[in-house]
């Protein structure tokens, strides 16, 4: 029988055959790529004249999906790794708490305010990690606990030590400081005073700046939130420890029969996504140079949004960061586009409520078509 | 008869006994496996062909008796243990991750890297390749290294998870009911499968009930019952019918078999 039924590798006719074109477009990051032509096309039609397309309305809505790319890397690699992390915005507002009662309640050097909040906010990922793999409770119910834990905290924390809830003055701590300016600072501002001065952007007509461009470079912000999405993108799909993600979230059983350190890969995806609250955070306490108590608020669920909008699977196991960064630039996009269109801000809402349900919807079909799900 | 069978056993299983709290499951079962060899393992549900498999693949440690894995004894702490060893099993249901590529999960734990100024990547060109050399090999037919395991049939799926192992150097390949979940034709590709591993040299241990799918590839056969061996014969000196009368325990399948005109 053996001898017999040899099977050799002829085309099976029940696999039908797939177009180059067909192919290329079949990717997880898809339906992100549709909602971004989507809603640019939008804007482009009914706001093209209200300045959202100009040198200030573009750094607003660039700086807006920038914050929400940046933990959306992070929310990104641990929904795949097959977990949830609800305690970001929470760690957002305690991060720059941190920083801020540091350097102005302590009066520590910026630079080494920047550098505890960094440890002792991974600690804490490391730590939501940690308990997730040792008790194998749901990650939801764990980072829910922290979520409350980290924002009693900095409630807490400045109204004992400033009796207030807003701790300001970390700019002019900073001033001079080595580390600030990665986190506050700006690039290419040579290149931007050029295009000013060749009336390629918009520049001051009058007062102290005459003469000098409206937009003078590019936030750090928008520079972390890029290396964070090449890092992310490069690091899920190009290296061995992605593929460890992947199995992670995909069968964790599957994955640890096979030799895949699974435990290891959650809890450093835990890490990772406190590591871009934190850069979050230290950018929006450089920028503001002040921290208050509500800082991050619903940023958790914002972040997963963008990323269910790129096309990952709430279950783990399946996903894109560059379908996230996509996600979040239609959130940034969406959220700031509808104010410069004029529209009514409670529509906001309901925007992002159907472009949720359309992305959600396409990108379950279009995974159904790669993996065969059924 | 296979010649290579003539050679000294790969691994040899004595008295083995296994005991959950009151529950017997293992009362002395001894068994030798060949390099070479299909050794099919026969039994009924609750038998104890899978705490017996569970125990040579390191998931359990026997309260009594040896393993020894060719010629020195083995103490496996946990399933590492014996797929460094070369013990590899392939699980009915834990082989595959659906949703990840054909070659994501061929290297799975075991990818293939290469520096690029310094940092180590995963070697996609290289695990493509492998992987569609292995699946041509093995006679499926991909669209591409990165087709989703989950559009793979279930017999494609245990195929991958075989060719897997045998590329990893498995020495001894343990299937835990390959078949049993299968339509007719992919059950035939998955025994298929089977004989070419035999053929390259190593043990295959091979899990059923089904005594037609152990008929067609197995060289010897050992039945289980209720915790004990029943012995293992030869191909060609054992007809299906006692394989079945012996996995049934006897007599009370005569009866059956009658009222049934002996289909089962």
């Amino acid at each position: 029988m053996s001898e017999t039924t040899q099977p050799k590798p002829v085309a099976d006719e029940r696999v039908k055959e797939m177009s180059s074109l067909r192919r290329a477009l079949i990717r997880p990051e898809l339906g992100g790529i549709c909602g971004t032509i989507a809603v640019f096309a939008f804007f482009l039609l009914f706001a093209h004249d209200s300045g959202m397309f100009n040198s200030q309305g573009v750094l607003n809505w660039s700086t807006v999906s920038a914050q929400f790319m940046i933990i959306a890397v992070g929310a990104c690699l641990l929904m795949i790794a097959g977990e949830f992390d609800l305690s970001v915005g929470s760690m957002i507002g305690f991060a720059g708490m941190m920083i801020a009662i540091f350097s102005v309640t302590l009066g520590w050097p910026v630079w080494l305010a920047i550098l505890v909040a960094f440890v002792l906010c991974l600690a804490i990922g490391a730590l939501n990690g940690v308990i997730v793999v040792r008790t194998g409770l749901p990650s939801f119910i764990v980072t829910l606990a922290t979520l409350f834990i980290l924002r009693g905290f900095t409630i807490y924390f400045p109204q004992l030590l400033e009796n207030k809830t807003i701790i300001g003055g970390i700019r002019e701590q900073a001033e001079g400081d080595w580390l600030a300016p990665f986190f506050g600072g700006k690039i290419l501002t040579g290149f931007f005073q050029f295009l000013g001065e060749h009336d390629l952007i918009a520049t001051f007509e009058r007062g102290s700046r005459q003469g000098e461009p409206v937009v003078d470079g590019i936030p750090m912000l928008i520079v972390w939130a890029i290396l964070l999405i090449i890092f992310g993108h490069v690091l899920l799909t190009k290296t061995k420890f992605g593929n460890w993600i992947f199995a992670s979230g995909g069968d964790a059983q599957a994955a640890r029969y096979v030799g895949v350190p699974v435990n290891r890969v959650k809890i450093l995806m835990f890490t990772f996504t406190a590591f871009c609250a934190t850069v979050f955070a230290t950018c929006q306490v450089m920028e503001f140079g002040s921290a208050g108590a509500d800082r991050g608020l619903l940023k958790e669920f914002e972040a997963i949004i963008a990323v269910v909008i790129g096309g990952a699977l709430l279950t783990g196991g399946y996903g894109s960061v560059l379908g996230a960064a996509l996600g979040a630039l239609i959130f940034g996009v969406v959220q700031q586009g509808l104010f410069f269109a004029g529209v009514e801000s409670s529509l906001f809402r309901v925007f992002l409520g159907v472009i949720l349900l359309l992305a959600v919807i396409l990108n379950t079909y279009i995974r159904r078509i790669i993996t065969g799900e059924r | 008869m296979n010649s290579r069978t003539t050679h000294a056993p790969i691994i040899q299983m004595k008295g083995i006994e296994k005991h959950f709290g009151s529950v017997i499951a293992l009362a002395g079962v001894s068994v030798d496996i060949f390099p070479g060899e299909c050794h099919c393992l026969l039994g009924d549900n609750g038998a104890g062909k899978s705490t017996f498999i569970k125990t040579m693949s390191g998931v359990h440690k026997p309260t009594k008796g040896e393993i020894l894995f060719e010629g020195h004894e083995m103490h496996f702490e946990d399933p590492r243990d014996a797929i460094t060893a070369g013990i590899a099993t392939v699980y009915q249901d834990l082989a595959m991750i659906p949703l990840m590529s054909v070659a994501r999960n061929f290297f799975m734990g075991n990818e293939p890297t290469k520096k690029i100024a310094g940092i180590s990547f995963f070697d996609r060109k290289h695990a493509d390749r492998v992987t569609m050399e292995e699946m041509s090999q093995m006679g499926i037919n991909l669209r591409g290294p990165d087709q989703a395991v989950g559009t793979l049939s279930g017999g494609e799926r245990q195929t991958v998870a075989i060719a897997r192992a045998v590329h990893f150097g498995a020495k001894v390949l343990i299937l835990d009911e390959p078949t049993s979940a299968l339509g007719v034709r992919q059950t035939a590709n998955v025994l298929a499968t089977i004989d070419k591993v035999r053929k390259q040299g190593i043990a295959v241990v091979f899990i059923t009930h089904n005594v037609r799918h152990a008929m067609a590839v197995g060289d010897r056969f050992t039945v289980l019952n209720r915790g004990k061996t029943l012995g293992t014969a030869q191909r060609g000196q054992i007809e299906p019918e006692e394989l079945q009368d012996l996995m049934a325990g006897g007599q009370e399948l005569v009866a059956l078999e009658g009222s049934l005109g002996g289909t089962v």
